[in-house]
């Protein structure tokens, strides 16, 4: 149990890393898109508009906590 | 070669060698200070379980369908990258200290200094510690090459590019015999931050059904249009480090 529990943490810090935002924010942008999509195909932008948007809050963060 | 596949070499060969070039660094510390056979039998023990993970994994990820794998792997890969992105824009604008193999090579020696008498035959310390940092480094490596090569369903172009990487920088260390601390890591990290994020984009908005205009050459507005904004993100973290309050983030 504690080595799955382990396996799991390890594999979180590796893939979310430093900021969980920024997993969320992109999970939230494609949800929107996949949703978006079924009325039209034109939702490319969706994803580079939440990227910069949470690469930017992300970093303002980091800053403020200088 | 198409340029998608030119780009997926690319961004492999350079993710993989940052990686290896950090790894190098952690063997040859404990190599030339403890024990090089010990440490060599880590990194072979560590690149047989990198091998098996790929060999396990690699199939698996190609018999998924193109449009799970697009939004799953995309968007893991896009994360992923938005990760390496993060933290080399704050390197360049200088609120994360830089990556300094000497500096780690010194740390790591001391360590290995003060970890006892080296034990006859395998030294269990320098074992683990060359095992446990290939491993680590690799597993960067390898979650680059599944995630490039599935969706490009090329798993086999990735891996060969990963191991151009290696051998390069393996054939550098051997000759040079002390940690490649010219390699100009931190701008390697940025340009792999940017294709990772660049096609993470691209993979899982198609996945989800958006429809890029020109299709693939989408991929070549997107690159330059990550940099830009990378480079501005940097231009402006810069400036506001110019207030007097400025300082270095711990991450």
């Amino acid at each position: 149990m504690r080595a799955i529990r382990a396996a799991a943490l390890g594999a979180w810090e590796f893939v979310v890393g430093d900021d969980w935002r920024i997993a969320l924010g992109v999970a939230a942008a494609l949800a929107i898109t996949a949703l978006a999509a079924d009325a039209t195909s034109s939702v490319w932008w969706i994803v580079p508009a939440a990227t910069a948007l949470v690469l930017a809050g992300s970093l303002w963060r980091a800053a403020r906590r200088r | 070669m198409t340029g998608t596949e030119l780009g997926l070499a690319i961004s492999v060969l350079l993710a993989c060698a940052v990686e290896a070039v950090e790894a190098l660094t952690i063997v040859l510390a404990v190599g030339v200070t403890r024990s090089w056979r010990s440490a060599l039998a880590g990194v072979g023990a560590a690149v047989a379980a990198l091998a098996a993970i790929t060999a396990a994994l690699g199939p698996a990820l190609t018999a998924l369908p193109i449009s799970v794998l697009r939004v799953a792997v995309g968007g893991l890969l896009l994360i992923f990258g938005l990760q390496w992105l993060r933290k080399a824009i704050l390197r360049a604008a200088g609120l994360k200290e830089r990556h300094d193999e000497e500096a780690i090579f010194g740390r790591q020696r001391a360590q290995a200094l003060q970890a006892g008498a080296v034990a006859e035959g395998i030294d269990a310390y320098s074992f683990v510690i060359a095992f446990k940092g290939v491993l680590l480094e690799g597993l960067e490596v390898v979650f680059i090459v599944l995630t490039f090569g599935a969706n490009q369903h090329d798993v086999s172009l990735a891996a060969l590019a990963a191991g151009v990487a290696v051998a390069l920088v393996t054939l550098a260390g051997v000759l040079a015999h002390r940690p490649l601390a010219r390699v100009p890591e931190n701008t390697m990290k940025f340009a792999v931050g940017v294709m990772l994020a660049s096609y993470g984009m691209f993979w899982s908005a198609e996945g989800c059904g958006a429809r890029w205009p020109g299709s693939d050459a989408a991929l070549l507005a997107i690159v330059p249009a990550t940099l830009a904004g990378a480079l501005v993100l940097v231009a402006i973290l810069r400036r506001a480090q110019a207030a007097p309050s400025a300082g270095t983030v711990r991450t």
